[in-house]
C-alpha cells in the first residue's frame, strides 16, 4: 500500500508538535522514522494510525483521501499500530483476547479461532499458545501477539513503535526477521520508530528524521552514521562556556550501585560529585537516569553496592533519613511531586518548618512566606493555591522551600517548560548554591542545558552509563551517539 | 454568567428539597399524607423537651463518631471500619461495667478510658492491615463484621445473664456504672461535656496544628506529602488511632446512656450513619454537628411516625438516604455547570 502524508500539521497549547510534515512511504519496504524525545515521532504515527486527527494536512492510502476517526477505522483502512505497551488484556486467555473485538454474534467459534491464530503464527515463525494467559506472557510475547491481531485485521502498513524496548535479544531478532518477511514477501509497508541508530541501520531501506516538530531530512540506509547523528541533534554555535570551578572533596559517592525495578534495572554505577560540582545526567527518557537520582535520594533502595554522602554510608537509609543530611531531591513534576494542590502557599511553608511545635504559627509563617515570595520572585501572594501559580512560579516556590544549607541537590529537568527568563533564574539560584559547597546532580532531556551548565556529563542508554564525560571536551555529536547507544 | 451566580447561591437547597419531594411522592403512593408524616416526626422531635433531649442522646455518639471521620477523611483515609470500632468501644466500657465494681466518679472513667483504648486498638489493626497492603476500606469491613461476631459470642457466651442467655443483651449494668442521667431521659450531659471537648479538639488538630497540615497534605497528595517530609504510615496509624479513639468514645456513651447493658446491635448502625453525616456535610468542620443533629432529629423522630401513622420508623432512613444520594449526585455545582457546559463541545473528547 503506498502511504502518503500531505503537509501534516498539529499543536498541543502552544507547543507545535509537527509542522507541516510531507513524506511517502512506498508497500514492500521498511522504513526509520528517527528523532528525539519531543521530536514529534509519536504525534505524527498517532495522527497516521487514526488515534488523533490532524490540525491540518491529508493521509493518502493509495491514493485514496483519508479520514480516520478511531484507531479502528485506521485498521479497517489497513494502518495497523504496534505501541510500547501492546493493548491487550492480562487477565485474558491468548484466544479470548484475539477474539475480543472480532466475534460478532452470539456464539463463539473457538475451536476455528484457536486454528487460525496457531496457523498465523506459524506462517510469521511465533509459536503461540491460545490457552495461556496474556499476565504470564512476556512483553516479547505480548508483542508477536498484537502484531498478528493487527495482521489478521487486514494492516497492510504496520507502525512499530520502540518495539525493541524490553525484548530479549532473540525475540528481537525473530521480530525483525518478521519484519523483514512481510515486507519482501507480502508487500507490508512498515514503519520502525526507534531512537536506536543500529536497529534503523540494520532493517531499515529508508530513514526519516523529526526534530522540532520539523522534518529536517532523510537518508537512504546504510549510510554514514555521523549523518543520522548530524540531522537528529542540532549543530549549534559555539557555546558559551562559563568559569570552571576545581570540585570540592566528593559529597555523592556511589561505589558500585545496582538499582532494580520491575520495568528496568539500572547497571552498576560508581560515581562521584564533588562540593561545588554540577554533574548532568543525558540520556532518552527511561534510560535509567531517573533511577540512579532516585537511588541517591534514597527513594529507589540500592540492590548492591553502597551510597556514602561526605563519607557517611547511607546504602540503607530511606527518603526522609536522606533529607534530614542536606539532601534535597526535586522531581520534574512539581504539582505531582513536590507541590500539593490545594493548600496555600503558606500552608506549604508551614509543612516544611524544620522542628514545628504542636501549633502553627501562622502568622510567623505567614510572613516568612510573604518574605521568600520576594526573595524568589514568586508571582503570587500567601493565600495563593499553588495550582494558581505558573509553572516557572511553582519552580521558584519549590526553590523558596529549600532550606538554606545543603550537600547535595538532586534534580529532574530542572527547567523543563520554563520560559527563558525563568530558565536564568533558575540556573543563576543552583550556581549560587554550587559557589557554597553544594553539590549539583541533574537530569536534562535538553542536551544544550546539560553542556552549557554541567562541569561533568554521564549519559544513559538501556541501564547502563557511559564513561564520565569532561564537559569541556565534549560535543553534541558525541552526546548524541551516547545517547542512541553507540560507543 | 449571572444566572449562574444565582443558581449557584440556593443550589445547596436543591437536593434537599428534592429528596423532600421524592420521600414524599412515596409517602403519597402508601396513601398517606406527606404533611401528616413530616407533621408527626417533627412533633416526635420538639413537642416535649424529653424527647429534645433524646435526640440529643442520639446526637452525641454520632456526633463523636463523625468528628473522629473528619480527620481521617482529612488523610484521605476511608475508615469504613469506623462502625467497628464503635462497636468495640462499647465492648471495653461493657467489660469495665460487668467485671468492676468501683465508687461511680472512678468506674465511669475506668469505663469511657476502655472504650476509647478498645475503640483506638480496632482502628489500629485496620490501619496496620493497611501497610501490609489491605485497603482500609475492606480491612474495616471485615473488622466491622468481627465486631459484630465477638459481641454476639461475649452476649452468648462468657457475658450471659446467669439465668441463662438471652441471645438479647447481658445483664444490666449496676447503677454507679451507669453515666448520670438527666431525670428520666437517656440524655447524660456528662456526655455533652465531652463530645464538646472532643470536637474542639479535633478543630484545634485540623486547623490550627502542624499534625493536621500533614494529614491535609497527605490527603491532597500523598506523593508530594512524602517528598515534603510527611511520614505518611505514621501519620495515617496516628489518624486511625484518633479516629478510632472517638469512636469508641461514642460507642462507651451509647451503651452506659443510651442503653444499660450490651445489646446485640449495640450500634445500630451509628459508624455508618456518621459516614453519611460527613460526606452529607462535604467534609466541613462547622457543618458535620448541625447535619448530625438533623440526622439525630428525623431519626428519632421516627419513632412517633411510626405510632401516629401506620408507616414504620425506617421512613427517617429513607429520607437521609435519599439525601445523601441526591447531595452526591447532582450537590457539587461546579461538576453541573462542566456538565452543561461541556454539552456543546462533546465532540472533542
Amino acid at each position: 500500500m503506498r502511504v502518503e502524508l500531505q503537509s501534516i500539521s498539529k499543536h498541543f497549547g502552544t507547543v507545535q508538535a509537527n509542522q507541516e510534515i510531507s513524506l511517502t512511504l512506498d508497500p514492500g519496504s521498511i522504513y526509520g522514522l528517527l528523532g528525539e524525545n519531543g521530536a514529534g515521532k509519536s504525534t505524527l504515527m498517532k495522527i497516521l494510525s487514526g488515534y488523533q486527527p490532524p490540525d491540518s494536512g491529508c493521509i493518502l492510502l493509495d491514493g485514496k483521501l483519508q479520514n480516520f476517526r478511531s484507531p479502528a477505522d485506521a485498521l479497517a483502512a489497513g494502518v495497523g499500530m504496534l505501541y510500547q505497551e501492546p493493548l491487550d488484556l492480562p487477565p485474558f486467555t491468548v484466544l479470548e483476547n484475539y477474539l475480543l473485538g472480532r466475534a460478532r454474534g452470539l456464539t463463539v467459534p473457538t475451536r476455528q479461532a484457536a486454528r487460525e491464530l496457531i496457523e498465523l503464527g506459524t506462517r510469521y515463525g511465533f509459536q503461540i499458545n491460545p490457552e495461556e494467559t496474556i499476565r504470564n506472557l512476556s512483553l516479547g510475547e505480548r508483542q508477536q501477539l498484537e502484531l498478528l491481531r493487527l495482521l489478521s485485521g487486514g494492516a497492510q502498513l504496520l507502525i512499530l513503535d520502540e518495539p525493541t524496548t524490553g525484548i530479549s535479544a532473540e525475540q528481537k531478532d525473530l521480530l525483525f526477521a518478521s519484519m523483514r518477511s512481510l515486507a519482501s514477501k507480502e508487500g507490508k509497508t512498515l514503519i520502525l520508530v526507534s531512537h536506536k541508530l543500529d536497529e534503523v541501520q540494520e532493517l531499515c531501506s529508508q530513514v526519516f528524521v523529526l526534530r522540532k516538530g520539523i522534518l529536517v531530512g532523510g537518508a537512504k540506509l546504510p549510510c554514514p552514521q555521523s549523518e543520522l547523528v548530524d540531522l537528529m541533534f542540532e549543530q549549534l554555535p559555539p557555546r558559551r562556556r562559563r568559569a570552571k570551578s576545581a570540585p570540592g572533596k566528593p559529597v555523592l559517592d556511589l561505589q558500585g550501585a545496582i538499582v532494580r525495578t520491575a520495568r528496568m534495572d539500572l547497571e552498576r554505577v560508581s560515581l562521584q560529585v564533588g562540593a561545588g560540582e554540577v554533574f548532568g545526567l543525558a540520556g532518552l527518557e527511561g534510560s535509567g537516569q531517573e533511577l540512579l537520582l532516585k537511588a541517591c535520594a534514597g527513594l529507589l533502595p540500592i540492590a548492591q553496592g553502597r551510597r556514602l554522602l561526605a563519607g557517611e554510608d547511607l546504602t540503607h537509609l530511606g527518603y526522609h533519613a536522606t533529607c534530614n543530611r542536606g539532601v534535597r531531591y526535586i522531581a520534574a513534576g512539581r504539582l505531582e511531586e513536590g507541590l500539593v494542590g490545594g493548600l496555600t502557599l503558606t500552608e506549604h511553608m508551614a509543612l516544611v518548618t524544620e522542628e514545628p511545635s504542636f501549633l502553627v504559627d501562622w502568622p510567623a509563617n505567614r510572613k516568612q512566606t510573604a518574605e521568600r515570595i520576594q526573595r524568589y520572585q514568586v508571582v503570587g501572594t500567601p493565600e495563593s493555591m499553588v495550582e494558581e501559580l505558573s509553572g516557572g512560579n511553582q519552580q521558584r516556590f519549590l526553590f523558596g522551600l529549600l532550606p538554606s544549607s545543603l550537600k547535595l541537590v538532586l534534580m529532574e529537568h530542572p527547567t523543563r517548560g520554563l520560559d527563558l527568563r525563568s530558565t536564568d533564574w533558575i540556573w543563576q539560584q543552583l550556581n549560587d548554591r554550587r559557589t557554597e559547597g553544594t553539590a549539583i546532580l541533574f537530569i536534562s532531556a535538553d542536551l544544550d542545558e546539560i553542556l552549557e551548565r554541567s562541569d561533568r556529563i554521564a549519559v544513559f542508554f538501556s541501564g547502563r552509563m557511559s564513561r564520565v564525560l569532561d564537559a569541556a571536551q565534549t560535543s553534541v555529536d558525541e552526546l548524541g551517539r551516547l545517547i542512541g547507544g553507540q560507543q | 454568567m449571572k444566572g449562574w451566580a444565582w443558581l449557584e447561591r440556593i443550589w445547596p437547597s436543591v437536593p434537599i428539597l428534592s429528596a423532600l419531594a421524592l420521600t414524599s411522592l412515596l409517602l403519597l403512593a402508601f396513601g398517606t399524607s406527606p404533611v401528616v408524616a413530616f407533621g408527626a416526626i417533627w412533633e416526635g422531635v420538639f413537642s416535649t423537651p424529653e424527647r429534645m433531649l433524646t435526640a440529643l442522646a442520639f446526637w452525641i455518639p454520632l456526633l463523636l463518631s463523625a468528628a473522629g471521620l473528619l480527620v481521617t477523611f482529612q488523610a484521605g483515609l476511608w475508615n469504613i471500619g469506623i462502625e467497628g470500632q464503635f462497636i468495640l468501644g462499647a465492648l471495653g466500657a461493657s467489660w469495665v461495667a460487668l467485671s468492676l465494681h468501683l465508687p461511680a466518679p472512678l468506674q465511669i472513667t475506668l469505663e469511657i478510658l476502655a472504650g476509647i483504648a478498645a475503640g483506638a486498638l480496632w482502628a489500629g489493626v485496620a490501619a496496620l492491615l493497611k501497610r501490609w497492603g489491605v485497603h482500609e476500606i475492606f480491612g474495616g469491613l471485615a473488622l466491622n463484621n468481627l465486631a459484630i461476631i465477638l459481641t454476639n459470642y461475649l452476649i452468648a457466651g462468657p457475658w450471659q445473664p446467669p439465668e441463662g442467655g438471652s441471645f438479647r443483651g447481658t445483664v444490666p449494668f449496676h447503677e454507679d456504672a451507669i453515666l448520670p442521667l438527666l431525670g428520666s431521659t437517656r440524655f447524660s450531659p456528662l456526655s455533652l461535656v465531652l463530645a464538646a471537648f472532643a470536637f474542639g479538639l479535633v478543630v484545634l488538630a485540623l486547623r490550627n496544628s502542624a499534625w493536621g497540615l500533614r494529614l491535609k497534605a497527605l490527603g491532597r497528595n500523598p506523593r508530594s506529602a512524602f517528598l515534603l517530609g510527611v511520614s505518611s504510615n505514621r501519620e495515617a496509624l496516628l489518624a486511625m488511632l484518633f479516629c478510632g479513639a472517638l469512636a469508641g468514645l461514642g460507642g462507651a456513651v451509647r451503651v452506659l446512656s443510651w442503653f444499660d447493658s450490651l445489646r446485640q446491635s449495640i450500634s445500630g448502625g451509628i459508624g455508618y450513619l456518621a459516614l453519611m453525616v460527613v460526606i452529607l456535610a462535604g467534609f466541613r468542620l462547622y457543618l458535620t454537628p448541625l447535619v448530625a443533629l438533623f440526622f439525630a432529629s428525623v431519626l428519632s423522630g421516627s419513632i412517633v411516625l411510626q405510632l401516629r401513622t401506620q408507616l414504620h420508623s425506617s421512613l427517617g432512613d429513607i429520607l437521609t438516604g435519599v439525601m445523601v444520594l441526591f447531595v452526591l449526585l447532582f450537590g457539587d455545582f461546579a461538576r453541573i455547570r462542566n456538565l452543561f457546559k461541556s454539552r456543546g463541545s462533546k465532540e472533542d473528547v
